[in-house]
């Protein structure tokens, strides 16, 4: 029996579920290798995101070309860990933690495959742009700030994924709680095109391909949050989705 | 803010819930000693009235020595000895002057491996009306005989030759035919002590549904070595190790977030 690891950080994903205490060693192996494959599709899709959001912001279509290929990938791995869980799922019939894994693993690769997704509307959107000039002239200030948002976004993302890689649940929490942040710097941004859009008609266009741009920063900060739902799941057993979170806390202490 | 008490190995307490809003048997502080060895400390439960409770835990841990209490069928071993405060409904079953007979036709029992009496199909359902005189003629405990197979979902396989030996039919319709003779004497409360164990898939999976279908009637009390079927059939689950009730909650909640680290060692497959 061990009790060594209370701490919330640094303890690492197997220590902290007890991944490596089944009586099956080919168990111990299956669960670790789902969560491998995991890390290894948020890694991929980490590296989508801030390409595709490069390509926009350079105009880059050599790099937004590669993006949009490399999605496939990330699908791929998506119906890899699909079909993983579900081979878990029969021939293991997962209980408590175990089970929690497995839910939270099938339902995060679908946040991670949509996120994916995003990158290839950043990776087309950059395509477009890339014809016209729209980076050296009326646009600069609009792509400032994208630039700031793709920043924060980016960051909360590879945030989400460590914590997923720790099961670090304050770490999640943060992010969920953070989630308004994105969504009022997106505001913003729109507010700023709108206004571009009214002063110079002519580049109507080329602003809707950045606010496009943003929406999906914007999703992409949404679906972060998911994983960080996720997070908490898997460790506490708590649904803290759509708020629930006071709602679950009286159930569980009553 | 962690309910789940991941690192609490150390047993106090039973965590979860043993109340039940409608207990048909409450349990309270029951002890079991065989000679000087403790078997079962300081358990204490309710099991809803038609409602199925599973009793779950590793080999040795009690489970069935607590099953075993329930109807009294440790009476018969001389150096067992329980203490504590066992209710079926407001009576004492331990109580000087309750018939163990008596208490055992409320209390039913089935058992691991089938185990009909080697008397024709028929007999074995008719054995216990007619030993505590439930009929008053024929008729009626043919009655009792078809309503009882019928109830355990097997009479449309036997109706046909319940003159025939009991032990000549399969595994999981002697099982079925074990069940029926438990009802025939109306209990109140069914227990059954792993009785799928020896069975195949489908015959299991018959049980099971069964299971579902007697408790509409009666009150289910099931030990089971399958933790898939404890999570199947029964809607409160209780944990047993070491003699001790670790953990009591709704099925539902032992089997996606225990609250004990002992209970989800168990039913994961951990050793720990």
């Amino acid at each position: 029996m061990t009790t060594q690891d209370t701490s919330n950080n640094s303890t690492g994903f197997t220590t902290k579920l007890h991944l490596d205490k089944h009586i099956s060693r080919r168990f111990n192996e299956e669960l670790e290798q789902v969560r491998t494959l995991v890390m290894n599709m948020g890694v991929l899709v980490e590296q989508q995101v801030n390409d595709g959001l490069t390509a926009v912001l350079n105009a880059d279509a050599d790099l937004a070309a590669i993006v949009i290929e490399r999605d496939q990938e990330v699908n791929a791995m998506e119906l890899e860990i699909d079909e993983y869980c579900t081979q878990i799922l029969a021939r293991r019939q997962p209980a408590a933690s175990d089970l929690r894994l497995i839910v939270s693993v099938i339902k995060s690769i679908t946040d991670l495959e949509r996120m994916g997704d995003e990158a290839v509307k950043f990776g087309k959107n950059a395509i477009k742009l890339a014809k016209g000039n729209f980076a050296e002239e009326e646009g600069a200030r609009p792509l400032v700030e994208l630039k700031h948002l793709g920043k924060h976004v980016s960051e909360i993302l590879h945030n989400s994924l460590i914590a997923y890689a720790q099961m670090d649940v304050e770490a999640a929490y943060n992010i969920i709680k953070n989630d308004e942040v994105i969504d009022e710097e997106f505001d913003n941004i729109s507010r700023l095109l709108v206004t571009k859009m009214m002063e110079n008609p002519r580049e109507i266009k080329n602003a809707l391909r950045v606010t496009w741009c943003a929406r999906a920063l914007e999703r992409i900060g949404d679906h972060t949050t998911n994983l960080c739902e996720y997070i908490v799941y898997l460790v506490e057993g708590k649904d803290v989705r759509h708020g629930n979170t006071k709602r679950m806390n009286t159930k569980f202490n009553s | 803010m962690n309910n789940l008490n991941i690192e609490q190995l150390e047993l106090t307490e039973t965590v979860g819930n043993i109340y039940a809003d409608d207990a048909k048997m409450s349990i309270r502080n029951a002890n079991v000693y065989y000679g000087d060895k403790q078997a079962i400390h300081d358990v204490s439960l309710d099991f809803a009235k038609n409602q199925v409770t599973a009793l779950i835990g590793p080999s040795g841990c009690g489970k069935s020595t607590f099953l075993r209490c329930l109807n009294r069928m440790n009476d018969t071993i001389d150096i067992c000895r329980v203490t504590g405060q066992l209710m079926l409904d407001d009576e004492d079953i331990y109580a000087k002057d309750l018939d163990p007979v008596l208490l055992r036709a409320r209390v039913g029992m089935v058992f691991q491996k089938p185990n009909p009496f080697p008397k024709s199909i028929y007999d074995n359902v008719a054995y216990g009306a007619r030993i505590h005189g439930l009929t008053n003629n024929k008729a009626e405990l043919d009655e009792i005989v078809e309503t009882s197979l019928q109830k355990a979902g097997l009479f449309n396989e036997v109706k046909d030759r319940l003159k025939d030996p009991g032990t000549g039919l399969s595994g999981g319709q002697q099982q079925r035919l074990c069940i029926a003779r438990t009802i025939a004497v109306s209990p109140e409360v069914i227990l059954m002590d792993e009785p799928a164990s020896a069975l195949d898939p489908i015959a299991t999976a018959i049980i099971e549904e069964l299971i579902d279908e007697l408790k509409e009637k009666y009150t289910i009390a099931i030990v089971t070595h399958s933790m898939q079927q404890a999570a199947r059939v029964s809607q409160h689950t209780a944990y047993f190790h070491m003699g001790q009730l670790v953990e009591m909650g709704k099925t539902e909640d032992i089997f996606t977030r225990p609250s004990h680290k002992l209970t989800e060692n168990y039913i994961t497959g951990r050793f720990g």
